[in-house]
């Protein structure tokens, strides 16, 4: 799995938060790579772990949460045995965050400018007023910003510019992984396809990797290259996008897949059910035993480890079984 | 009495002074007939005005000017009883399956305070069937639900009993406002379906106010698009997200994302620089800032509505005052359907 351009490799990262009746496990050995210049899209229903595993990357997890085991190598040294200070250092120099809800994460009694100057100036010391207003300037014009914002305040401004403003942010201090956390989920779909093409756009530019966290498998489908999908705590399948929609090897993959509605045919719904586990007391074997179609008496007995059953295309499921050529096939139940 | 559960007559809101305000909802005219029950979609993006109406329609603030007549009766001249009435014939599903319950209170405590305040029951065992039955329209059980707290169940499962509450008072009109965009997209369908079910089977008509324009094509009978507080177009749900008349509502169809990695949105847009001021002053089309096709009347005058297909389908663009057929957008439109093909 170790490729060249492999720029952020996760392994075995486990999270967890500690409750009165015991620890819930949003993150439960979680392993994936992100390749240098792709946006990869993680996806899966609330509660499934996806903002606790980049949390995790990111090193934001707060009490009662906490790192319990794993590695987070990112170009080539290992973030979670950084000390607080050389953490703080590599955030948004080497890995910084579009936030879930671009309206509440920017400063209300700052203007955006200042903001930004000042993720600028505390990493890289003070800098001359001329050479950081062009700075500005010049992020505003990658994302698309009219120079006009500079000395506006978050509340003149509509959620699409204030998403790409946090989009401008991020990209301040030349990062190599952006994390954006559902960062386009409440816009309405022009605006949210305008933020999705600044973002395509900065990853041509900057060859900059992005991790997406979102459960709009429509956008998914629009905008990232490879596609991992995570259920209660763990990772389920990951795929280039185009297998992953072409031929979804998980049946989780699958649900997710059928059941978004299209705007060509008009079709019965697919119904079902949410996380039907508490949390804290998850089944035995395979986590989505319990709502999956294809349950056998192997999945309760043990957890289905991560296998290739497809270039590039890694799935958990007791169902893909090698055959005598040693080629992972799914039986037919 | 009047055949229409409702009728909206020349209604306008206006959010500050009439002059000078923000116009939520421009001159805006609609019935919805008694039967057959439909689910009626209210689309637009954020601050077009969608949850406007369903304000208005749930009696939580009075127009500026117009009327809107329920049963032929307009329902700022309610007395108390036709008040009582009215609160219990319509009913609201809002956003947020998550805040709109009492951390502290079991499900069941939900339906007991229904069932307290309008008498529905004469008896413990008849409130207990009455619940169940409503439960069982969501495709719930009592058992499996009632005795558990809110954060014990699912967004989805928490919505559903929110719409199986207002079954229980056997509403005429439920006015669901974004029902199901907290509500993860693998659990959506639990939900529509359940409005679809309650419109066939209890005859209730829905109010559907959404901005995912996928679910409206799923199970909207009728629908209307509004665009900065004016209906951009309407007709039923199929011959609408099919056909698109008005160049907004082509321009928003053309962004819903596709579940196809092969089939990418066609080509790049640009929002305009400037917003138009939404004040009552403020002459023209709304959407001309932002049109490919404005023409130079577009800045100064209001387009009324015009048939572009049968079943009363409506565009409010000048392109169709001479009929469906667009004036003169041959060039733009075979661009368009060049880029989709690619």
């Amino acid at each position: 799995m170790r490729n060249p351009e492999t720029i952020l490799e996760v392994d075995d990262l486990r999270v967890y938060y500690a409750t009165p009746q015991g620890d819930v496990k949003a993150c439960d050995g979680v392993s994936f790579d992100l390749r240098s210049g792709e946006i990869l899209g993680l996806v899966g229903e609330s509660g499934s772990g996806k903002s606790t595993a980049t949390g995790g990357v990111l090193r934001t997890i707060g009490s009662p949460g906490r790192i319990v085991s794993g590695t987070v190598t990112l170009d080539g040294e290992d973030i979670l045995k950084y000390d607080d200070e050389k953490m703080r250092q590599t955030r948004w120099q080497k890995l910084s965050l579009i936030p879930q809800g671009a309206m509440n994460s920017l400063n209300p009694t700052m203007t955006i400018s200042d903001q930004i100057a000042d993720v600028i100036e505390t990493h890289e010391g003070r800098q001359p007023a001329d050479a950081l207003r062009e700075r500005i300037m010049t992020l505003f014009r990658r994302v698309g910003l009219p120079e006009r914002i500079y000395s506006m305040y978050p509340h003149e401004l509509s959620g699409g510019m204030k998403q790409r403003a946090c989009i401008a942010m991020s990209i301040a201090l030349d990062p190599l992984v952006i994390v954006a956390d559902e960062a386009t989920s409440a816009l309405d779909v022009v605006v949210q396809r305008v933020v999705a093409q600044t973002m395509l756009k900065i990853k041509r530019e900057l060859n900059v990797s992005f991790i997406m966290i979102g459960h709009d498998m429509g956008l998914m489908a629009q905008v990232v290259d490879r596609l991992a999908v995570m259920y209660s705590g763990q990772l389920l399948e990951i795929a280039a996008v185009r297998d992953m929609f072409a031929r979804p090897a998980h049946p989780y993959s699958e649900i997710l897949i059928e059941s978004v509605p299209t705007l060509t045919e008009r079709k019965p719904m697919k119904i079902n059910e949410g996380i039907t586990h508490d949390p804290r007391n998850p089944p035995s074997g395979c986590i989505f035993r319990l709502r999956c179609p294809h349950a056998m008496p192997v999945c309760s007995e043990s957890r289905p480890d991560m296998v290739e059953v497809h270039p590039e295309q890694l799935v958990a499921c007791h169902l893909w079984k090698k055959d005598e050529n040693g080629s992972y096939v799914r039986q037919s139940v | 009495m009047s055949d229409n559960l409702f009728e909206i007559r020349n209604v306008s809101k206006i959010y500050g002074p009439e002059d000078t305000g923000l116009v939520a909802l421009s001159e805006y005219s609609f019935s919805i007939p008694k039967e057959p029950a439909k689910i009626i979609t209210i689309a637009g993006e954020s601050g077009s005005g969608k949850s406007t109406l369903g304000e208005l329609l749930l009696r939580s603030s009075p127009p500026t000017r117009g009327e809107i007549l329920f049963e032929g009766v307009d329902i700022w001249k309610f007395n108390d009883q036709q008040k009582r009435d009215y609160h219990r014939h319509v009913q609201a599903v809002f956003q947020d399956p998550f805040g709109v319950y009492n951390p502290f209170y079991r499900i069941r405590h939900v339906f007991d305070m229904v069932l307290k305040n309008y008498r529905l029951a004469s008896n413990a065992t008849q409130g207990r069937e009455l619940t169940e039955e409503a439960l069982n329209a969501v495709g719930l059980r009592g058992d499996d639900v009632l005795e558990k707290y809110p954060h014990q169940l699912s967004g989805g499962q928490r919505q559903r009993i929110m719409i199986a509450r207002a079954t229980m008072l056997k509403p005429k009109f439920i006015v669901a406002d974004e029902p199901v965009s907290m509500v993860d997209a693998s659990l959506r369908a639990s939900i529509l379906d359940v409005m679809m079910k309650l419109r066939d089977d209890f005859g209730i008509s829905f109010l559907y106010v959404t901005h995912d324009l996928s679910t409206a094509y799923q199970i909207g009978d009728q629908i209307l698009l509004l665009y900065q507080g004016t209906v951009a177009e309407h007709g039923n749900a199929v011959d609408v997200i099919t056909q698109p008349k008005h160049p907004y509502v082509q321009l928003l169809i053309d962004s819903v994302p596709k579940p196809d990695p092969d089939n990418p949105w066609p080509g790049e847009i640009e929002l305009p620089a400037e917003e138009a001021l939404r004040t009552p002053s403020a002459k023209g089309c709304r959407f001309c800032p932002r049109c490919p096709q404005r023409m130079p009347r577009c800045e100064t005058e209001s387009p009324e509505r015009y048939d572009v297909g049968p079943d009363g389908h409506q565009a409010a663009c000048f392109l169709y005052e001479n009929g469906p057929m667009p004036s003169k957008t041959k060039e733009s439109m075979s661009v368009d359907e060049s880029n989709e093909h690619v």
